[in-house]
């Protein structure tokens, strides 16, 4: 019988699954997580009043190596719990209003600096991916976390498709800005459209993804549906939601947050311990989930995620690129 | 004039709802819930309703002078000692389920976080106002305890620039208690000056 005490190890270690389980195990145990995901799912549906079953649908996914043998959240958690200011400040306030936002059909524009911009349409953005179900841990900036099975494709894959050329250094993304469909970008709290840049090596990484899918099923609305940016190395606010444009640039682009201010939120984001928020500390988290009785968890340098993205920062000052 | 003591029994029971309306939510009883995050909603409740019977304990002299109903006046120290209660709680949840007693980390904060040393401060100054609040208190400090009680108006100004500091973006909702808060100051100052020049006034 493993004690508590392993258990809590286990979760804050950053090794994966893979690495120390069986493959045949550890798919088997996979194939388990998501049937018990995607039970869980559907009684989260039925709980949540004026969604119907009808607005996600399911996905197929295959594993990834690069998944946490972390066990997820709860749907309701996941999508009931969002930071989603077009539809709102109040983190309940998306599950509520994003009813309004018109996810098909839905074209993404490509510009900037590459061989074959334009304006697609969702379903040839996403044709020749496969889906993958990556387990993430997610860091919010505000020092919450959760992990999230989402369902998704290398972002690196889907850029070379647009072929950037050599001058493109960094890669932009722009959020629907619809007042009709979106009521909370009546109110001017940050400079609308959302935008957010990676820097094309950052792009480039294994672990981006653009998600499409949580859970097995499609997004929902209020989490960024019907694509969105994941890069779990960072705060959430860089998992930009809703992208409607993709841009190849050869200066850092602007990015929202670090508009609205610049001394509390920086162009990375990278999630560190070390260097906190200026009104919060970084250095400890809350898991969403543990209920009242549960103390904070020691949050991971990159999230946990150092050996694969910490050499993307060699020789760069963490605590001045923030 | 109403029954002072059924009165005072009926606003004891209104104070305390707040209190069981969380308590029910916390474990989640009689379809109340503090939502996904759930300490973070109890914290932020619990300073809410503390700042709340703060400005409703300082708007109980201006209401009963300009109403004259001076039986208000008889409510001022209960609302007050609410307003203490609930801010021990936001502090004591603060300590206990936020921060898991660790005392190296609330001591950082209180140095580091200039939100959290203003909370702290007002914290403190609440605890000798609280126990003073006594009649035998008032008594043996007699002129002293009025002095010692206007202590309030510099609380009530850090507890809403503690709300002000902490939020990450939206400021309306700190600014609408920033607002109340100068209207029932403001009140007292423009008596003061009207009264001082009255009486200099008089003495011309």
């Amino acid at each position: 019988m493993p004690s508590v005490k392993i258990m809590k190890n286990r979760i804050t270690k950053t090794i994966h699954a893979s690495e120390i389980t069986d493959e045949s195990v550890y798919l088997k145990r996979r194939h388990f997580l998501q049937l018990a995901g995607i039970a869980t799912a559907g009684a989260a549906f039925a709980a949540i009043p004026g969604r119907s079953q009808a607005d996600v649908k399911p996905l197929k996914t295959i594993p990834s190596k690069y998944s946490t043998s972390q066990a997820p959240n709860s749907y309701k958690d996941i999508t009931t719990y969002n930071n989603y200011y077009e539809f709102g400040l109040d983190k309940d306030d998306p599950a509520r209003y994003a009813k309004s936002l018109i996810t098909a059909p839905w074209s993404v524009k490509i510009s900037g600096e590459c061989d074959k911009p334009g304006d697609y349409n969702l379903e040839d953005i996403l044709k020749p991916h496969p889906l993958e179900e990556r387990i993430y841990r997610l860091r919010c900036v505000e020092a919450w976390s959760m992990v999230i099975p989402w369902v998704g494709f290398s972002l690196g894959d889907l850029i070379k498709r647009f072929q950037p050329n050599s001058k493109a250094k960094y890669v932009s993304f722009t959020t629907l800005n619809d007042p009709v469909q979106m009521p909370g970008v009546g109110r001017k709290v940050l400079t609308w459209p959302y935008h957010e840049g990676l820097t094309i090596a950052e792009a480039m990484n294994p672990l981006a993804i653009i998600a499409v899918g949580l859970y097995g099923k499609t997004l929902p609305n209020q989490n960024g549906a019907p694509l969105r940016l994941v890069v779990p190395w960072k705060y959430g606010f860089k998992s930009i939601k809703s992208i409607v444009e993709i841009s190849f640039t050869r200066n850092r682009p602007e990015t929202s947050w670090a508009l609205s201010a610049p001394q509390e939120y920086g162009f990375y984001a990278n999630v560190n311990p070390q260097v906190d928020h200026p009104r919060w500390s970084q250095a400890r988290e809350r898991l969403i989930g543990n209920g009242l009785f549960v103390a904070k968890q020691p949050t991971l340098v990159f999230n946990g995620y150092a050996d694969q993205v910490a050499h993307l920062y060699s020789g760069l000052n963490l605590r001045k690129n923030f | 004039m109403p029954n002072i003591r059924l009165l005072k029994a009926l606003v004891f029971a209104v104070c305390l709802v707040p209190f069981v309306l969380l308590g029910l939510a916390a474990f989640n009883l009689a379809g109340q819930s503090l939502g996904a995050n759930p300490i973070e909603e109890l914290l932020h409740q619990l300073g809410l309703w503390g700042l709340r019977f703060l400005l409703l304990t300082l708007a109980i002299t201006p209401l009963g002078q300009l109403s004259g109903k001076t039986w208000l006046l008889k409510l001022r120290r209960m609302l007050g000692l609410f307003s203490f209660f609930y801010i021990l709680l936001h502090f004591l949840s603060y300590a206990i389920l936020d921060q898991g007693l660790s005392y190296t980390a609330i001591i950082e904060d209180i140095i580091e976080r200039p939100y959290i040393t203003l909370g702290m401060t007002a914290l403190l100054m609440l605890i000798p106002l609280a126990i003073t609040s006594t009649n035998g208190w008032m008594r043996r400090l007699g002129r002293r305890w009025k002095k010692l009680h206007r202590l309030v108006y510099v609380i009530a100004i850090l507890g809403v620039w503690h709300f002000f500091w902490q939020v990450k973006l939206d400021t309306r909702e700190p600014l609408i208690y920033a607002g109340i808060l100068s209207v029932l100051l403001g009140y007292r100052l423009w008596l003061k000056f009207s009264k001082s020049r009255q009486i200099t006034a008089k003495s011309q």
